[in-house]
């Protein structure tokens, strides 16, 4: 849900995001700029962590589009977070395939190693996860995800989810 | 061993990369269509071929695009769907990640038959490892002229672009993946009218699947007469079948089209069997939307004949005693698996994937889910199964798209052949939420009168 109590900073972005986002533009006929809108959306996540709607405003008025057409975009699909999240959000897949081989303890295990529930963020603010629907991977499973790369974790065990959380809180900030 | 038609270089060393992959006879099949073919030939060979759409729905390839619209000074799009999201599918990845340019030089060559000057690769949003892969292969690939202005001079220009969905299931769905690329949210669109007359940007389209796509390459170098001699029947080609689930060896297989399933399920070459000595409960032989078939009835149909790896042999006995090849998403499950358990979470799934248009999907599959979730943990009562196949009836076919049919199907087909178990959580119900019903009878050869 969109979440109009956190904390909005100004959005300013950078000559070398709008280059990109001119890049983005140019891959579709004349007037048919509305097509940028969801790589251009992943863009702004991976630089600010989440969409704010100050962000999501800034955004409309680049593409010349009504902040609603950028809301409605961004609460549709699920990759978008409308709020601030953990530097790292571990993904975790959780549909019936990955549930065969264990997927559920993993998400359990992810827990309890981090303390938070899912959707909440660790108060170092570097980690929060949730669960996810199919990654197509089933074959790799159980699996995890973290973004804003996507980095694929497949195969994981409680052992390896405790390595990589280490690995990941060794690399900090 | 089967020839690989599209895996054949998959594990050359660095055929990821352009100037490996075109040293094993890469790209011919764009040198051999634009040089020496007319694009009407490109899709009279395709025809010939017989392949039918990978993606799940299996409508022969060359037919619809035959049917793409030509008016005269309109674009003409192709769009390839990579947003692989059914459970248990996980084929398009594997080839984009690892064979990238036998896409793009399938996408090349579709494209030029259709008529496309710009195209689309329409991948899941998840998939940022791939996106990039294909974007230093289309670089590579412009490089080499296969791309951009005048290929081969030829006179034919092409550009190809890739676009990132943003996680959402029913952008698989054709219209609904082009409500997306342009922008907006993924709500499937009224048909007709069909893509071919009124697609992306209300301009004539065809949207098909990666493995589709890769498919076209062989059917240009070796011909559509030659690539219509492997598999069985209308179920011609070679198939990659992902498999996961309780086996030994998960992974992407390609495979004859008509190959016997036990043969797929056993032999050291694809599954391995089950794994850790357990026994086959049940499988999902096409992606979580089709029916789930007990491994009587997988193994077997009704008739009592081996089943096979083809589109009309796992759809013998229609839903009653058969299933789907859907997008070839095949899950196996061993005897410590939960049948309800496994319902529910599907049903979660489809919940979650609606877009929420349609009621009877938008309210039925949140409604299923509910049931499923009180009948799993115990709180279930026995007129609930008639209840949930009540519900399911009323969501399949009345929606405009087919997530309403793919989530109406497994819970079905999961009471028809496993009624006694969903029962079991209502009559055990303490015992259902710490153990599970095993294999009871599914595995052994019952009467299959009894299922129908």
């Amino acid at each position: 849900m969109l979440r109009v109590d956190e904390a909005q900073q100004p959005v300013e972005f950078t000559p070398e995001l709008i280059t990109r986002f001119d890049d983005i533009v140019s891959r579709y006929p004349e007037g048919k700029q509305k097509s940028a809108l969801l790589p251009i959306l992943h863009l702004v996540q991976a630089e600010y962590g989440w969409l704010s709607s100050a962000a999501m405003d800034k955004v409309a008025d680049y593409l010349h589009l009504q902040d609603i057409e950028v809301y409605e975009v961004a609460t549709f699909y699920s990759m978008y977070f409308l709020r601030p999240q953990g530097k790292y959000v571990l993904e975790v897949c959780r549909t019936g395939p990955c549930c065969l081989v264990g997927a559920e303890k993993i998400m359990d295990h992810i827990e309890q190693k981090l303390g938070v529930k899912e959707g909440d963020v660790t108060p170092d603010g570097l980690f929060s996860w949730r669960g996810v629907e199919c990654l197509a991977a089933c074959g790799y499973a159980p699996v995890l995800q973290i973004g804003p790369e996507y980095t694929f974790y497949e195969n994981l065990t409680n052992e390896s989810v405790d390595k990589l959380i280490e690995d990941l809180k060794a690399k900090g900030n | 061993m089967a020839r690989k038609l599209l895996l054949e270089h998959i594990n050359v060393p660095g055929i990821n990369t352009f100037d490996v992959y075109r040293s094993k006879g890469g790209y011919a099949s764009v040198e051999k269509a634009l040089k020496t073919m007319s694009p009407d030939d490109v899709v009279e060979e395709v025809k010939k071929s017989g392949l039918r759409g990978r993606g799940g729905a299996g409508f022969p390839t060359g037919m619809k695009w035959s049917f793409l619209a030509k008016p005269e000074g309109v674009a003409r799009y192709l769009v390839c769907n990579a947003d692989e999201s059914e459970p248990g599918t996980f084929k398009d990845r594997y080839l984009m990640t690892y064979i990238p340019h036998l896409l793009i030089e399938g996408m090349i060559v579709a494209s030029f038959a259709l008529g496309a000057k710009t195209s689309y690769i329409y991948v899941r949003g998840e998939m940022m490892p791939q996106i990039r892969i294909l974007e230093k292969a289309i670089a590579e690939a412009k490089n080499a002229g296969f791309l951009g202005k005048n290929i081969l001079g030829s006179g034919y220009d092409l550009e190809l672009y890739v676009q990132p969905g943003g996680g959402a299931y029913i952008c698989g769905e054709e219209t609904a993946l082009l409500e997306s690329l342009e922008g907006k949210r993924g709500n499937p669109r009224i048909k007709p009218p069909f893509p071919a007359i009124a697609g992306l940007y209300g301009c004539p389209t065809v949207v098909n699947n990666v493995e589709s796509i890769a498919a076209v390459v062989p059917i240009i170098n070796e011909g559509g007469d030659e690539y219509a001699k492997v598999g069985i029947g209308r179920s011609t080609g070679t198939k990659l079948i992902s498999a996961g689930g309780n086996i030994k060896k998960p992974g992407v297989y390609e495979i004859d089209l008509g190959l016997p399933v036990e043969e797929f399920l056993y032999s050291d070459e694809y599954c391995g069997g089950i794994a850790n000595g357990k026994r086959l409960k049940a499988v999902v032989a096409g992606g979580s939307s089709v029916p789930i078939l007990p491994a009587n009835l997988f193994f077997k149909t009704a008739k009592n004949e081996p089943r096979l790896m083809s589109y009309e042999s796992l759809a013998e006995g229609g839903f009653v005693t058969g299933t789907m090849m859907g997008s070839g998403g095949f899950i196996a499950f061993d005897e410590d698996q939960c049948i309800v358990r496994n319902t529910w979470n599907f049903t979660r799934f489809y919940h979650h994937e609606s877009c929420g248009q349609c009621s009877p999907c938008r309210e039925g599959t949140g409604w299923m889910e509910k049931v499923l979730h009180r009948l799993e943990n115990g709180h279930g009562t026995l007129s609930d199964m008639d209840l949930l196949v009540d519900v399911s009836k009323k969501i399949e076919g009345n929606t405009i798209c087919p997530l309403g049919d793919a989530a109406a199907w497994p819970v079905a087909s999961a009471i028809r052949h496993f009624r006694d178990e969903f029962e079991w959580h209502v009559t055990n119900a303490s015992e259902a939420v710490v153990r599970n019903y095993g294999l009871a009878h599914y595995a052994d050869p019952l009467d299959i009168k009894e299922t129908a």
